[in-house]
């Protein structure tokens, strides 16, 4: 059986494509079968972090209105063949997606992917339903900053209520919560909510804590997904989700500002 | 310099802006999950039952529905259904 996971936030630009496709391409070079879905349809931009932009041919839509065929659309990655991306169409069509079409094609995956890796939109209109509906779990990602947490909890809420899960009465969606852009200097200056603050708001167990980190803009840059920059510490971050993700328990790094010397406490800097 | 700023540092130092983002956050979302919860438990079988009746007649997908129990003033309780029909529906 497929585990089939969305990645979503409620709140814009808090990196669930990053993510995903960090995500993604992790769980795949760990010998996984792993599909990434972009939901986000009309502004499709999971192919663009993934580098494989200028090899979509047809997309999501197209497979929901047979205009190709699944194996048609799916983009197998060129770094490791276990994963494949099936991106969003560009075309507005906001009816496009239905529950129904939307399950045929995730039934139709689950038959040969360990992992399906769902790329929600942002908002919570009817493509972020839409992603979240036939979900198992949930990765909530979320920056420490007001607006984020409260689109957050209100994800939560939806994730509660909407998804096929919640409608069928079984067991609920496993959430995740997923802190990035994290910041300890600012976190020990009193400027940024502690891990431990968004934990206690949101009361859904933490996957991982990905620091703000300048390996994330040259990686979407160059669309290598940041997990393969495994010097950088979003990179590794990153390979800690996937650890814990199948099943590890791994200690959380990159919490604490890195201790001063002397010197540097006299002399400042 | 930090050793000067270290001896001048006050003792009391005023609310963070973390701190004030944390308690402003527990007080809206506690508010929010209870208006979430506020929905009686009758509701999504209410809907599928209004759905089920209103296919006998007319097309209605899930996304042109919506359903909405609202309290009004703390003593009204206000059902609000929402049906978008297309244009050649209906006037059969």
């Amino acid at each position: 059986m497929a585990r089939i996971i969305v990645v979503t936030s409620g709140k814009g630009g808090v990196g669930k494509t990053t993510s995903s496709a960090a995500i993604g391409l992790g769980l795949a070079l760990k010998g996984n079968k792993v599909v990434l879905i972009d939901f986000d349809i009309g502004l499709r931009n999971l192919d663009l972090i993934m580098g494989c932009e200028r090899r979509v041919v047809y997309d999501f839509v197209n497979v929901i209105n047979g205009e190709a065929t699944l194996n048609q659309a799916l983009i197998k990655d060129k770094r490791v063949s276990s994963l494949s991306v099936l991106p969003a169409s560009q075309t507005r069509d906001k009816d496009a997606l239905t529950k129904e079409n939307v399950g045929k094609v995730l039934e139709e995956l689950g038959k040969t992917f360990d992992f399906i890796i769902c790329d929600s939109p942002a908002g919570i209109e009817a493509g972020a339903m839409m992603a979240l509906y036939y979900a198992d779990e949930a990765i909530v990602t979320t920056n420490p900053e007001v607006s984020s947490v409260r689109d957050s909890d209100r994800i939560l809420g939806m994730l509660a209520s909407r998804s096929r899960r919640a409608e069928l009465g079984l067991e609920p969606i496993k959430e995740h919560l997923l802190l990035t852009r994290y910041s300890p200097k600012r976190v020990a200056d009193g400027e940024m909510l502690s891990v431990e603050d968004v934990e206690d708001i949101l009361s859904i167990p933490l996957l991982g804590v990905i620091p703000e980190s300048q390996a994330v803009l040259k990686a979407s840059n160059a669309g290598e997904p940041v997990i393969l920059d495994t010097e950088s510490d979003a990179g590794q971050a990153y390979q800690d989700v996937i650890d814990r993700l199948l099943g590890d328990t791994v200690d959380f790094r990159f919490l604490q500002t890195e201790k001063k010397s002397i010197f540097s406490r006299i002399f400042g800097g | 310099m930090a050793l000067l700023d270290y001896f001048l540092r006050k003792k009391d130092k005023p609310a963070t802006t973390a701190s004030k983002a944390k308690e402003r956050l527990q007080i809206i979302v506690a508010h929010e999950r209870n208006s979430r919860n506020k929905q009686p438990d009758y509701l999504p079988q209410l809907t599928e039952d209004i759905l089920a009746v209103l296919r006998k007649y007319i097309k209605v997908s899930d996304e042109s529905f919506s359903i909405n129990l609202d309290n009004k003033d703390g003593n009204l309780n206000v059902l609000e259904l929402n049906i978008e029909l297309h244009d050649e529906q209906g006037k059969g």
